[in-house]
């Protein structure tokens, strides 16, 4: 029987759809996504119920998703991130479960090991052939790398492919290929390839974001780690973004070749990897579509699934060789635990992605942020859900100063001989708490609405309802 | 200060205020903020202090907060009274 099926439909049919079941969903299409919500509002017509969707991340694209929740027809969500429109309503109790966050690294370690198991994996496909060889890197919706989707493919139950770029047998390159695939349907639109590129993906403007990647950048310089075959991986946040720009001339002066660009990958660091600043870039999703044309034409441009990406399973993951990361926060403790899942209010607007994976695995961590958003510290004694534990965050950096984690003596000591300001993180703090009054602290509801497990499976924090 | 006329100061920038000043009879103050859970007391203290400051007794005035500094409303505040006020000769 052929794999291709005539409408969404059939093959939400043929993949035996029924109540309670768990359907998977990766984000490379990000806010641009047309296919989870197409499936689910095929779902709704079927009258099927009780769904749990297990995404790799949620859009703000993706609030629909709110009113089948409401109507029973998803009533569980597991992902990576979440936007904050959903996040708003999750926060507010929308759903009975609490929504499971994992990391980038420990969902596919989940996926892979048999603790989470997918009924049935929606693979967007920007190319696919009737057989389900698919890829990312052509078609009208082309997204680049299908990392995030790799071991939703190998391991579900049922896969199909969603493709609206059908090419004749075979297609190449298969990302994914037809040993894995059951069913293939063509739609008229899988996703806006505008709304791959988030808004977060452009070098900030704004004179605090650059000092803070200025001093980043210095940071780097001085860690010790920046010589032949560096490795690096920068977030897609303005302020991250930046600390690439002044990176660069570092490198230049210093004759430095770097070993590989890792990550989420922008059109910054495709620069870097074709002007001979790295040798490889290992791409598990691509921020913008730069990204998305080098990693279809340079082969020093790899696609890496999130198993190899980041997985704490896998024999041996790259963020493992990773040697500086580069990552935001909403706040950060005396002990280094960062927390990017809430604002400074408790309401959900984020998620681990691959922040915990590239912590625990980078020699340097760094956190860049401002010392203070619109009034509030970055900087607290408590903060409202650990997404990366401190004992994985080496350094705060921000427009007044830089903080080391006090396990790092050795590094304190070479950026203090550098002439960088660095202070007591809890000196940050109040040097912020002059500027902003000290803030009071915010109610929280009674039920918990969210569960931080961390990549090695442990649940180390639980995310409250807002009041 | 006599409040003759209504006036704003400020913008919704992020990190600023927008303070708006109208005629009315006895003191009401409107406060909308980003932060009202951590600052809200905070914030309303301020403006009526400045209000006070200015000599303004009849007033209705309304703060949008997009998480501005307390010297930062306060500035907004003293500019939006004296655009407000009525000159004396």
């Amino acid at each position: 029987m052929s794999k291709l099926c005539d409408s969404l439909r059939q093959a939400m049919e043929r993949a035996g759809l029924k109540d309670g079941m768990t359907l998977s969903f990766h984000h490379h299409l990000r806010n641009g996504d047309h296919v989870l919500n197409m499936v689910l509002e095929e779902a709704a017509r079927m009258g099927v119920k009780d769904l749990t969707v297990q995404a790799s991340s949620l859009f703000d694209v993706h609030a629909p998703l709110i009113g089948h929740i409401q109507r029973g027809v998803v009533t569980g969500i597991e992902t990576d991130y979440m936007g904050g429109v959903l996040g708003k309503a999750v926060s507010q109790g929308l759903l009975d479960r609490p929504v499971v966050f994992r990391s980038h690294g420990g969902r596919p370690a989940a996926i892979e090991s048999g603790r989470v198991h997918i009924d049935i994996a929606f693979i967007a496909a920007p190319t696919a052939d009737c057989q389900g060889n698919l890829n990312g890197v052509y078609g009208p919706a082309a997204c680049g790398s299908l990392g995030y989707a790799f071991s939703d493919a190998r391991c579900a139950g049922k896969v199909v492919a969603v493709t609206d770029n059908l090419v004749p047998y075979p297609a190449s390159p298969a990302s994914i290929d037809e040993t894995l695939v059951d069913y293939v349907v063509r739609v008229d639109c899988i996703g806006d390839p505008q709304g791959i590129v988030s808004g977060t993906t452009r070098i900030t403007r704004d004179p605090v974001g650059l000092r803070i990647a200025q001093y980043a950048a210095q940071v780097i310089e001085h860690s010790g780690l920046l010589k032949d075959g560096f490795s690096f991986q920068t977030g897609a946040g303005g302020a991250s973004l930046a600390v690439t720009q002044y990176l660069r001339p570092i490198m230049k002066q210093m004759g430095i070749k770097g070993g590989f660009g890792l990550g989420g990958i922008t059109g910054y660091l495709v620069d870097m990897l074709e002007e001979g600043y790295f040798e490889q870039l290992l791409d598990v999703q691509c921020f913008d579509l730069r990204a998305v044309q080098s990693i279809r034409d340079n082969p020093r441009h790899q696609e890496i699934s999130a198993m190899r990406y980041a997985s704490p399973t896998a024999k041996s993951a790259a963020v493992d060789n990773l040697d500086v990361v580069i990552l935001g926060a909403t706040q950060i403790d005396d002990h280094f635990n960062v927390n990017v899942h809430t604002d400074s209010s408790g309401q959900i607007m984020g998620g681990a992605g691959g922040h915990s994976d590239t912590a625990a695995g980078a020699k340097l961590t760094m956190i860049v942020a401002p010392l203070f958003r619109a009034r509030l510290p970055i900087v607290v004694d408590q903060v409202l859900a650990v997404s990366t534990p401190g004992d994985t965050v080496d350094v705060l950096v921000t427009q007044r100063g830089i903080a080391v984690n006090p396990a790092k003596p050795q590094l304190k000591a070479q950026l203090e001989q550098a002439g960088l300001p660095v202070y007591p993180i809890q000196e940050l703090r109040e040097m912020a708490q002059r500027l902003t009054g000290v803030p009071q602290p915010v109610p929280r509801g009674d039920r918990v609405v969210g569960l931080v497990e961390y990549r090695d499976g442990r649940i180390i924090d639980e995310i409250y309802q807002i009041p | 200060m006599k409040i003759g006329r209504s006036a704003a100061a400020g913008s919704l920038e992020s990190s600023d205020a927008m303070v708006t000043i109208s005629p009315g009879e006895g003191m009401t103050v409107e406060i909308e903020s980003v932060v009202m859970k951590q600052f809200g007391p905070a914030i309303e203290a301020a403006v009526r202090q400045e209000l006070a400051r200015q000599g303004v007794e009849d007033a209705l005035v309304r703060v949008q907060d997009k998480g501005a500094l307390e010297c930062t409303i306060r500035a907004r505040v003293e500019t939006a009274i004296l655009r407000a006020g009525e000159v004396k000769a």
